[in-house]
């Protein structure tokens, strides 16, 4: 991470894009960033935590139990007249797809910025999902940087322009893009805070349906605006034609994104019309399509943009992913569009001895000790189910403990357990994160405890975020009590520390209560090895310095 | 000048320390830099790499196009092999020669060493053993670093430097130790 300092010249600084989002936002005039960590999107909010400027001010930086809530208080914030921005991995903004849906209704005051950091290839995720299909179904404007710089301008960009149209803006990154260094210009110094200001029209957000289709009515009206608006940015770049005498070029491009990228990479000279903005601006797109025979669209995602290109009419002259130029799935490579554009890759072969080397849990770690326990119990039972969750334990999955039947979405651990055990599935376990149970197990728990279903929960606590890197998690030393006042009984809420010497007493735990024809919530605790060490390593420092 | 880098090894070997280094000096250089990380859940112990990418041109991509690295820096040999397909038929392989074990079906050390011997431009060095040898036991990556400093086309000097200001908060006993190890990477005897 860049050293903070402040300076009054204007600076270079090498950054993350996600680093270039964070800056970019502080800059800006941001009072607020609310998020739950999610690859590849937690090094903006990371990045706001440790800065000098944001700390001085007092910026909100504090991480969220889920998406929803961060959405709902950066509206809050937007509301009071403040910059707000709330980060998230794509599949974050399923979580908060309500609030971020009406945010569109209720329109903003303060400048918001949702920040939604996508990963095709699913190097670090469940699905592919492309966040642009949220921005048009919510009928809101989004930007999509293709570089370190323009991720850092267009902060400025997108607030200014919320705060025009008084519409949320939708940004979306990806993991190429997220996690991949350059050197930014920055400026010299931020630019101040909003003030408070409560003048917005109360109206406009109460959403009873006589306020809502109002609003309605008027963000449908606005769509044409917000196209024009996007066909005069200057994020979308369209190439110069001179289509005289009605020759046409034999190849044009419509590239989005970091797939701008790979096409100037080849070096060839092309007609580019380069997607920044959305709407898609229809004009940019058809004069294009004028000039050229054919077209390939190059977009890092799904087919977002062929797709509206296309319509129903099955052109032969707009190549892209549906038809084969492009891999329909998985992020674009120099090399994939390199090909689609005429250049053959030069694709060696990895010697055949070179074996894989799959991510796996760390030597040390407690979520070890919980899944031996949990298979030697296991063993003794017909048909043992365990429903898993979203974090490092998933890679419980993988040999050599094959623990886990499933994994879904954030906390679906325990619901699915409790669904399984309705359709008389017994024994039926969950295994849950102490920061995925309090992100959205909770409410599972209380479906559970109120029909006492047969079914066992392992929250095992490692007191940390540890998959995204060690953030703080929300529920920290509150989970005993949260079962309680959830209506977990007493007997059968159980605390231990999952290390090897204590395998009797866990492994007895575990018995006991999956033989227990209700609710039974067991929480190995132990802090996570990683952050383990790092505290280690920062408390002996300290006491050196003390010396 | 255009140098494309493929950085890798096993999460937590220390890659990224080198890339921080080399970034570095190539910012000092007024150089451009592309340098795409993994993060995330490939992280825990599996194989990681990152494309480094330094020109004095505008550079368009964040990845390194197949066969076009011009060098290969690798904290473990295997992994060294596994990003051959980015390698340019005239690049450089500069690798630790210490297996890295964590997966029950590594394949035999010897093997790989013929698979390794077979490239044209290969140092292997046991930065490892050099880096007790020379009392300078959390500095191996930078050992690494100093061998690779000539396929990387930037001076000797200019990574001094670098390392200088990288681990300047760190305290003068830790710059000094890097310091040694770049040097002992640079005079270091591979096979």
């Amino acid at each position: 991470m860049e050293e903070q300092t402040k300076n009054s010249a204007p600076r270079t600084l090498l950054l993350l894009g996600d680093e270039a989002i964070a800056q970019g936002a502080i800059d800006a005039g941001l009072s607020g960033v609310y998020a739950y960590p999610g690859t590849p999107s937690t090094e903006i909010t990371e990045y706001i935590q440790l800065n000098a400027t944001a700390r001085e001010r007092g910026i909100h930086s504090r991480w969220s139990t889920n998406e929803k809530t961060a959405m709902e208080a950066a509206l809050g914030m937007s509301f009071m007249g403040k910059r707000a921005l709330v980060c998230m991995k794509h599949v974050g903004l399923n979580v908060c797809a309500d609030p971020f849906v009406n945010s569109a209704m209720t329109g903003v005051n303060g400048g918001l910025v949702v920040l939604v950091a996508d990963d095709p290839s699913m190097h670090s995720s469940q699905d592919e999902q492309d966040s642009r299909f949220y921005g048009k179904f919510a009928m809101l404007p989004t930007f999509e940087p293709s570089n370190q710089q323009e991720a850092y301008d267009m902060m400025a960009s997108a607030f200014e322009y919320s705060e025009e149209r008084c519409l949320p803006v939708l940004m979306r990154v990806t993991t190429r893009m997220a996690h991949s260094r350059a050197v930014v210009k920055v400026a010299a110094a931020p630019r101040p805070e909003n003030i408070l200001n409560f003048e917005a029209q109360a109206a406009n957000w109460v959403l009873l349906p006589a306020n809502a289709r109002r609003r309605n009515d008027k963000v449908t009206a606005q769509q044409a605006q917000l196209e024009e608006d996007a066909a005069n940015s200057p994020y979308n770049k369209a190439p110069q034609l001179s289509a005289q005498g009605g020759k046409k070029e034999p190849l044009g491009i419509i590239a989005s994104g970091i797939g701008y990228n790979y096409v100037k990479e080849t070096g060839l000279d092309l007609p580019i019309l380069k997607i920044s903005q959305y709407p898609l601006p229809k004009k940019l797109v058809r004069e294009l399509l004028d000039a050229c025979e054919k077209v390939l669209i190059v977009e890092e995602g799904q087919p977002f943009i062929e797709e509206q290109v296309r319509g129903v009419y099955e052109s032969r002259n707009i190549l892209g992913r549906l038809t084969g130029e492009l891999p329909r799935t998985g992020e674009l490579t120099p090399d994939c569009v390199g090909e689609a554009l005429g250049i053959p890759a030069r694709l060696g072969a990895i010697p055949q001895l070179v074996a894989a080397r799959p991510p796996q849990l760390c030597q040390g770690c407690g979520h070890r000790d919980v899944y031996s326990a949990l298979n030697e119990v296991l063993k003794e039972y017909d048909n043992p189910r365990v429903f898993g969750d979203i974090g490092c334990y998933t890679l419980g999955f993988l040999p050599p403990y094959r623990a886990i039947h499933s994994c879904v979405d954030m906390g679906a651990s325990i619901t699915m357990a409790k669904g399984a055990s309705d359709a008389g599935l017994w024994p039926a376990v969950a295994i849950i994160g102490d920061s995925t149970f309090t992100h959205s197990g909770m409410t599972g728990l209380l479906d559970a405890v109120n029909e006492n279903a047969d079914i066992t929960v392992i929250i095992s606590d490692n007191l940390t975020t540890a998959m995204t890197g060690g953030q703080d998690s929300a529920g920290t030393n509150k989970f005993e009590a949260i079962c309680r006042g959830l209506g977990v009984a007493e007997e059968h809420l159980h605390v231990v520390v999952p290390l090897p010497k204590n395998m009797p007493e866990i492994t007895a735990i575990i018995r006991e209560e999956l033989n227990y024809h209700g609710v039974s919530v067991i929480i190995p605790r132990r802090e996570c090895i990683q952050t383990f060490k790092r505290h280690s390593k920062a408390k002996k420092e300290q006491e050196k310095k003390e010396q | 000048m255009k140098t494309d880098i493929i950085l890798c090894g096993v999460g937590g070997q220390g890659i990224l320390s080198i890339a921080t280094i080399i970034g570095e000096a190539a910012m000092n250089e007024n150089l451009y830099i592309k340098q795409a990380e993994v993060h995330g859940m490939s992280q825990r112990g599996g194989d990681v790499q990152s494309n480094l990418r330094i020109s004095s041109e505008p550079i368009a991509s964040d990845l390194i196009p197949h066969g076009q690295a011009d060098v290969i820096i690798s904290m473990e040999p295997m992994e060294a092999l596994r990003y051959l397909p980015y390698l340019s038929p005239e690049g450089w392989v500069i690798t630790s020669s210490a297996p890295f074990v964590n997966i029950p079906n590594y394949p035999d050390i010897e093997a790989i060493k013929a698979e390794l011997a077979k490239l044209p431009h290969v140092i292997a060095i046991d930065i490892e053993q050099l880096a007790k040898d020379n009392q300078v036991p959390r500095s191996a990556n930078v050992i690494l670093l100093g061998a690779a400093q000539q396929a990387l086309g930037i001076d000797y000097d200019k990574l001094e430097a670098a390392i200088r200001s990288v681990f300047a908060r760190k305290g003068e006993a830790i710059v000094d130790a890097n310091i040694k190890a770049l040097g002992i990477g640079k005079e270091g005897k591979g096979m």
